[in-house]
C-alpha cells in the first residue's frame, strides 16, 4: 500500500543481492548451498518427479478418467490392492466415487493442479512485473494510479478475489463455452489476485535501481525508456522475483484446492487435486480414506516441495542471512 | 435413564403432580443441515421453516408421521351440500401459550394473513375465495370451483392468534422488500405442543413442552425441551452424533449410515421420502442452444428420448452412488402419491446396444454433444448423480458436458427455460397427481406449468390437466389420471432416475418413524 | 499531518466505492434470490412481481446508488433470507468472528514468537531446522483440510474436544463471548489452531530472519565485543529491534484472518459473520453480502490507514511532505 509494505517486502528479499546470481550458476553460491542441503535436493528430486508425471500422465496412467463414457459405476469405492466385488477390477489405489481409478485421477489431477498454479503464477507474474516497472520507473500519477488498484485488489483477501472474479466469469461465458473455458477463468481468477506482491516488489526494486549509475548512463547515452526498464533495470530485480513466483507458485495451488472447497474449483468431471480432495472429504467418516488421503498427500508433497523450495532460494538469495 | 424414571415417578407420586408431565423430563438435542428461515409461520414456504413451525403453531389438519392426514385444530371437515363450500369443525378448548383461546376467528384472519400478497404461502389457497366463520367453532372455506384436495392443502397453514398478531403489528406477512421488520419473526404464540423459549438465528434454539397443551392425554409428549442446532457441514454434522454432541440428526449423508448405524449406542432409521429425482429435457425447441447438431433437436426425437432412458443404470446408482438408499423408478412420482401403479413405477433395464439401435435409427449412430445443468447442493448427492449419468450416456454416443451449479443458479436455468437437459427433484405435498401434472406437464401459462420446461404442449392434455381440479367423481377423476400418465410415460417426457430416502441418525434409545415429508414431530417421540 | 490523515481518508472512502461496485455488479451473476425466496408452488407471475418490488429489474448503478444512500443514513436493509435487518445479523455475529480471530491471533504471536526467536538463535540445530520444515506442512496443506483433519484426530477419534460450534457464551458488558466458559473456551481451540497455523507459521519465520539480520548488525556485533551476557544480546536488543517490522506485519494479517475465518468457520459451523456470509452466498441474499463486503472493507481499509500513521509517525526520514516517499 505504501512504502512499509515494501520496505518488509525488500527486508527478506533485498534487490541487490540479484547481481550476485546473475553469475555463473555451477561457480554460484547458490549450486554450492543446493548441493549442501539435503532436504532441498529431496525436495527438488520430488517436484521434478511430480512435474514429470504430470506431464506423462496419458503414458503412465492406467486409465483415462477423463472419459466419463469409459468408466464403470460399479467399480466406485474399490479399496487399493483390492479387486471389486462386482466386476472383478484391480486397482492399485482404488478408485474414487465414481469407479474412476485414484491413481490414474491423481495423476490427471496433478497436471490440472500444476497447470493451474504454473499459468496463474505466470500470469500474475508478467502483470505485477510489467506494472511495477511502470510504476516505480515513471513515478508521479502514473504510480499512484497503480498503487491505488492495487489497495482495491489488497481490500480484498486473495481469496476472495478469485472467488468473486469466478462468479463474474462464469456468468459472462456463454454456457457452450463454458466447459473449456471453466479453467481459464479460474487461472485468471487466482492470477489476479497474486499480482499485487509482484508489482510492489519490482516498483520498490526499480526505484532504488533506477537512482544507480548504470542507468543515469543509460539515460545519456539515449536509450528510450522500455529498453532501459526491460533491458537493463528488468534483469536487476528477477531475483526477488523469482523467489515470490516460487512461494506464489504454492499459494495458488492452494487455492485451487480452497476454491475447490467453497465450490468454484476445477470440475468434478477434470478434476484438479483439489477438487479430489474435496470429494474425498465427504468419505472421511464412513471408511473410504483413500479417496481423501492419497490425493492428500500429492497435494502436500508438492506444495512442501516449491515452499522448500521458495525458503531456501530466499534464504540464499538474501546475503544478510548467511 | 430407567433410573431418571423411577425417581421422577417417585416424586411425582409424592407431588402428584401431573405425571405426563414430570415422567419425561428428557431434553432432545436435535440437528439438521439449515435453519428455519424465519419464525413467522407464513413468511417463507420451505421445509425446515415448517418443520420447526410445526412444534410450536399449527394448522387445521396435519400429516402424522406416516404421512396421514389427521385432526388437528379443526375435529372435522366436510365438503358442504355447495360442492365449492368446506366445512371445518375446530377444537374446543384450545389456548395459545398466551392464554388466548381458540376461535374461528383467528382461523379466518390467520388463512387471510396467508393469503396476502406478501404471504409466501399464497399458491396453496390460490383456488379460495373466501374463509368465513359460521359460529365461535365451524368456519367454511370457499372456493372459485369445487375442490376435492382442499384438506391437503391446509397441512401447513399454521393458525396464528388474531389478537396477539394484531397487537403485535404484524397483520401481514413480512414484507422483505420494504425493509419491513416485524415482530413475529421474533416471537410465537401458537397452539403447539411446544413453546419457545429462546432463539438465535442458525445457532440455537430451545423449546420446552407446553405444560397447557391440548393434546397432553393424545400424544406421548415424552420429549420436555428440545435444542435446535443447525449443522450445516455433513461430516461436523455425524461427527457431532458421533461424539454423543447432539440426539438426534436430519440429512446423514448416505456414506455415512453404515458408520452411524454401526456405532454402539446409535441407530439409523429410514423412510420413503415424498420426492422423485429425474431429468427434464426440452423435447419442443427446433434447435438446442448446447447441443453439438445443428439445425437439429435430437431431444425431439422419442427413439433418442428412449434410447436415454435405456442408457441409465438406475440400479448402478442405487447401489454406488446412493449405497442403496433410493428406490430406482420409472415415474416421475413417489409411491404414496393418488395415481402411482406398479406398471408406471417400472423402469426399462440397462441395454446399451439396444439403446444404440434406437440412436441409429433416429439418425444419431455417431451420436451428439449435449450440455446437462445439475444443481450440487439441493438434492442427495445430486451431482455425483449427474456424473454418474454423464459416464453412462456416453456409452451410447451422448457426449454430456457437465454444469453443475449450485441451486440458487441452476433454478432460474428452469423456470427462465434456459436450460435443454437439467436435474430435478419433485415432491408432492398434495399427495395428489394433478399436483405433479400442473406443474411439469401442463403447458406453460401464468398460473400453471411454470416448472415445465420441456416444451411439450398439448391442448388436449391441458383440458384433462384443468378437468382434475373440479371433477368430483373420483372414480371418473383417477381414470383421467391415469390417461395423463400414460401419455407422459409414452412420450418419455422426463428421465426418471429414484425416490429418495429419508435417514435419521439418533441415539438408540429413541423410538421415532421417519415422516415422509421430512418433518420430525417432537410430540409423537418416544422413549424405549 | 492532519492534511495527510484527511487525504487518507478520502482515498479510503474512494476504495470502499469501489469495492462496494465491484461486489454489486458481481451480485447479479450469482443466481436469483427470487428463486430461495419463493416455494415451488409460486407462478411466474409472482416471482416477476416479487422481483419488480426488490428492485432487481434496475440498471446495477441504480441499485447501487440507493444500497449507498441508505446505507450512509445507517440502513442496510433486510436479509433476504432471514429477514431480519441486516445490521442487526452481522452485529450479532460479529463478536463471534473477533473473538476467534483474536483468540488465533494471539495463539499465532505468541507461538511464532518464541519458535521463531528460538530458531533463529539455534539456527544451525537440528531442532531448529525440524521446526522450520515441519511449519511448511502448515502452510502446503488447505485451512478446510487442516480443519478437518483437526475435527478427525479430536472429536471423532479421541472425543476431547466439540466438534462445531461455539459451546456455552457468557454476557461481557452486553456481548456474548464464548471464551469466558469452559465449552466455549474447549469449543474455541480446534478452529482457533486451524486458523493462526498459516500466520503462525508466517510470523515465526518473519521473526527469526528478523532476529538473524538483527544478530548480525554492528551494534549487535558491538554489544558482543562489550561482553554483554547472550541472553541480554537476544532478548534486549536483538528482540526490540524486531518487533516494529513483525507488529507492522501482523496487523496486515490481521485483515486476511478475517478472510479466511470465512473457511474455518464453515468447516467448525462458527456462528460467525464468515459463515454468514457463505450463507448469504448459496441463498444470494445480497443485502448480506454487500453489508459484509462492506464492512470487510472497512476493516481492512482502516488497518492499513492506522498502519500507514504508525509507520509515519515511528521513521522520522518519511516525511509528511508527499504522497510517497523514496524510501530507501
Amino acid at each position: 500500500m505504501t512504502d512499509h509494505s515494501e520496505r518488509i517486502e525488500m527486508n527478506s528479499v533485498p534487490a541487490e543481492v540479484s547481481e550476485k546470481s546473475t553469475a555463473g550458476w555451477r561457480n554460484s553460491d547458490l549450486w554450492f548451498s543446493f548441493k549442501r542441503s539435503p532436504v532441498i535436493v529431496l525436495a527438488a528430486l520430488v517436484f521434478f518427479i511430480l512435474v514429470a508425471s504430470a506431464v506423462f500422465a496419458p503414458v503412465l496412467a492406467p486409465y483415462t478418467p477423463f472419459d466419463p463414457a469409459s468408466l464403470n459405476l460399479m467399480n466406485g469405492f474399490t479399496a487399493p490392492l483390492a479387486s471389486n466385488e462386482f466386476t472383478g477390477d484391480y486397482f492399485l489405489l482404488g478408485t474414487d466415487d465414481q469407479g474412476r481409478d485414484m491413481l490414474s485421477t491423481i495423476l490427471y489431477g496433478l497436471r490440472v493442479s500444476l497447470f493451474v498454479g504454473i499459468t496463474a503464477v505466470l500470469f500474475a507474474m508478467l502483470l505485477g512485473v510489467t506494472l511495477g516497472l511502470i510504476s516505480g520507473y515513471l513515478g508521479g500519477w502514473v504510480d499512484n494510479v497503480i498503487m491505488r488498484v492495487a489497495d482495491v485488489q489488497m481490500t480484498f483477501p486473495s481469496i476472495m478475489v478469485a472467488m468473486l472474479l469466478y462468479g463474474i466469469g462464469k456468468g459472462i461465458i456463454p454456457p457452450d463455452l463454458r466447459d473449456e473455458m471453466a479453467i481459464w477463468v479460474l487461472i485468471v481468477s487466482i492470477g489476479l489476485s497474486e499480482w499485487v506482491q509482484f508489482a510492489r516488489t519490482v516498483r520498490g526494486a526499480t526505484m532504488v535501481e533506477k537512482e544507480k549509475e548504470y542507468v543515469q548512463a543509460g539515460h545519456l547515452i539515449g536509450l528510450s525508456r522500455v529498453s532501459i526498464m526491460v533491458r537493463h533495470i528488468l534483469p536487476n530485480v528477477m531475483g526477488p522475483v523469482l523467489v515470490i513466483a516460487t512461494i506464489s507458485l504454492a499459494l495458488a495451488i492452494i487455492a485451487e484446492a480452497t476454491l475447490s472447497f467453497l465450490g468454484v474449483g476445477a470440475p468434478k468431471t477434470e478434476p484438479s487435486l483439489g477438487t479430489l480432495i474435496n470429494v474425498g472429504r465427504q468419505f472421511i467418516l464412513s471408511g473410504e480414506w483413500w479417496i481423501l488421503l492419497f490425493p492428500s498427500l500429492t497435494l502436500l508433497a508438492l506444495a512442501l516441495s516449491v515452499n522448500l523450495f521458495g525458503d531456501w532460494l530466499r534464504d540464499v538469495l538474501n546475503p544478510k542471512l548467511r | 435413564m430407567r433410573k431418571a424414571l423411577l425417581c421422577s415417578a417417585v416424586a411425582s407420586a409424592i407431588a402428584l403432580s401431573s405425571v405426563a408431565y414430570t415422567a419425561h423430563a428428557e431434553t432432545l438435542r436435535w440437528a439438521r443441515s439449515g435453519d428455519s428461515l424465519t419464525l413467522d409461520p407464513h413468511a417463507q414456504n420451505e421445509g425446515p421453516t415448517h418443520t420447526l413451525a410445526h412444534q410450536m403453531y399449527e394448522p387445521l389438519l396435519q400429516r402424522d408421521m406416516s404421512g396421514q392426514i389427521i385432526p388437528a385444530l379443526a375435529t372435522e371437515w366436510a365438503p358442504t351440500s355447495n360442492p365449492n363450500i368446506w366445512e371445518f369443525k375446530l377444537r374446543a378448548g384450545v389456548k395459545f401459550h398466551g392464554g388466548e383461546s381458540f376461535t374461528a376467528d383467528d382461523v379466518v384472519f390467520s388463512l387471510k394473513r396467508a393469503m396476502m400478497p406478501t404471504s409466501a404461502m399464497k399458491e396453496l389457497l390460490a383456488s379460495v375465495a373466501d374463509v368465513r366463520k359460521v359460529d365461535d367453532l365451524t368456519v367454511h372455506i370457499e372456493t372459485t370451483g369445487p375442490n376435492p384436495l382442499m384438506p391437503n392443502n391446509l397441512t401447513n397453514l399454521f393458525i396464528m392468534d388474531e389478537g396477539w398478531t394484531k397487537a403485535n403489528n404484524c397483520e401481514a406477512p413480512q414484507d422483505i422488500a420494504n425493509g419491513g421488520d416485524n415482530a413475529c419473526v421474533r416471537a410465537v404464540n401458537g397452539t403447539g405442543a411446544y413453546t419457545l423459549v429462546s432463539r438465535t438465528q442458525d445457532q440455537r434454539t430451545v423449546l420446552k413442552q407446553n405444560d397447557n397443551y391440548w393434546g397432553k392425554d393424545l400424544f406421548p409428549l415424552e420429549v420436555s425441551e428440545i435444542i435446535y442446532t443447525p449443522i450445516q457441514e455433513a461430516a461436523t454434522r455425524v461427527s457431532a452424533l458421533l461424539s454423543g454432541e447432539v440426539d438426534m440428526i436430519q440429512d446423514v449423508p448416505v456414506q455415512d449410515l453404515a458408520r452411524v448405524g454401526g456405532a454402539a449406542n446409535l441407530q439409523v432409521v429410514t423412510g420413503a421420502q415424498n420426492r422423485t429425482i429425474f431429468f427434464g429435457m426440452n423435447v419442443a425447441a427446433d434447435d438446442l442452444a448446447s447441443d453439438t447438431v445443428e439445425g437439429k433437436n435430437p431431444l425431439s426425437d422419442v427413439r433418442v428420448r428412449q434410447a436415454m432412458n435405456m442408457a441409465i443404470n438406475r440400479d448402478a446408482i442405487k447401489r454406488v452412488v446412493m449405497r442403496d438408499q433410493s428406490a430406482p423408478t420409472g415415474v416421475i412420482m413417489p409411491p404414496f402419491v393418488n395415481g402411482w401403479t406398479e406398471a408406471l413405477d417400472a423402469y426399462p433395464a440397462t441395454d446399451v446396444n439396444k439403446a444404440k439401435e434406437l440412436m441409429a435409427a433416429a439418425g444419431y449412430a455417431d451420436g451428439f454433444g449435449l450440455t446437462l445443468n445439475c444443481p450440487n447442493d439441493r438434492y442427495i448427492n445430486d451431482e455425483a448423480i449427474c456424473q454418474a449419468a454423464v459416464g453412462m450416456l456416453g456409452q451410447i454416443g451422448v457426449k454430456v458436458n457437465l454444469d453443475a451449479k449450485p441451486k440458487a443458479q441452476h433454478f432460474p436455468l428452469i423456470q427462465n427455460k434456459t436450460t435443454d437437459f437439467y436435474m430435478l427433484g419433485w415432491g408432492v405435498p398434495t399427495f395428489d397427481s394433478e399436483y405433479i401434472f400442473n406443474f411439469l406437464v401442463h403447458s406453460t401459462t401464468d398460473k400453471l406449468g411454470s416448472w415445465n420446461n420441456t416444451g411439450f404442449s398439448d391442448p388436449d392434455v391441458d383440458a384433462q390437466i384443468v378437468s382434475l381440479a373440479s371433477e368430483t367423481d373420483l372414480a371418473k377423476r383417477n381414470q383421467t389420471i391415469a390417461e395423463i400418465w400414460a401419455r407422459v410415460q409414452q412420450e418419455v417426457l422426463y428421465l426418471p432416475i429414484h425416490n429418495q430416502v429419508l435417514n435419521w441418525g439418533m441415539k438408540g434409545n429413541i423410538d421415532f418413524p421417519v415422516q415422509p415429508e421430512d418433518q420430525p414431530h417432537f410430540k409423537f417421540l418416544t422413549y424405549k | 499531518m492532519l492534511a495527510f490523515v484527511l487525504q487518507r481518508v478520502a482515498q479510503a472512502l474512494l476504495v470502499l466505492l469501489a469495492v462496494g461496485f465491484v461486489s454489486f455488479s458481481m451480485f447479479q451473476f450469482m443466481g436469483d434470490p427470487v428463486e430461495n425466496m419463493m416455494g415451488q408452488e409460486a407462478t411466474v407471475a409472482d416471482r416477476a412481481a416479487l422481483e419488480e418490488r426488490l428492485g432487481l429489474n434496475d440498471p446495477i448503478v441504480v441499485q447501487f446508488a440507493r444500497f449507498v444512500g441508505r446505507a450512509i443514513e445507517g440502513d442496510f436493509g433486510v436479509s433476504y433470507r432471514v429477514g431480519l435487518p441486516v445490521a442487526e445479523v452481522i452485529f450479532d455475529r460479529l463478536p463471534a468472528t473477533l473473538e476467534l480471530a483474536l483468540f488465533s491471533g494471539v495463539l499465532a504471536i505468541g507461538l511464532g514468537f518464541v519458535l521463531g526467536i528460538y530458531t533463529a538463535i539455534k539456527r544451525d540445530g537440528w531442532l531448529a531446522h525440524s521446526i522450520m520444515t515441519l511449519s511448511l506442512i502448515g502452510v502446503s496443506l488447505p485451512t478446510f483440510l487442516i480443519g478437518i483433519f483437526l475435527i478427525w484426530i479430536f472429536s471423532v477419534t479421541l472425543g476431547w474436544l466439540p466438534s462445531f460450534g461455539r459451546g456455552e457464551t457468557a454476557s461481557f458488558f452486553g456481548v456474548e463471548l464464548a471464551i469466558l466458559t469452559w465449552s466455549g473456551f474447549k469449543s474455541m481451540i480446534l478452529p482457533a489452531v486451524t486458523l493462526g497455523l498459516y500466520q503462525m507459521t508466517l510470523i515465526m519465520r518473519l521473526v527469526r530472519a528478523e532476529m538473524l539480520e538483527v544478530l548480525r548488525s554492528d551494534y549487535i556485533r558491538f554489544a558482543r565485543a562489550r561482553g554483554l551476557s547472550p541472553y541480554r544480546i537476544h532478548y534486549r536488543h536483538a528482540l526490540k529491534n524486531t518487533l516494529v517490522p513483525v507488529i507492522t506485519v501482523t496487523g496486515l494479517q490481521l485483515g486476511s484472518i478475517i478472510a479466511f475465518a470465512i473457511i474455518t468457520e464453515t468447516v467448525f459451523q462458527w456462528p460467525g459473520v464468515g459463515l454468514l456470509f457463505i450463507n448469504a452466498i448459496g441463498f444470494v441474499d445480497i443485502p448480506v453480502m454487500s453489508a459484509y463486503l462492506l464492512l470487510v472493507g472497512v476493516i481492512f481499509v482502516s488497518i492499513n490507514l492506522v498502519v500507514d500513521l504508525l509507520y509515519y509517525s515511528i521513521d522520522p526520514r518519511l516525511s509528511f511532505s508527499g504522497t510517497k516517499a523514496k524510501g530507501h
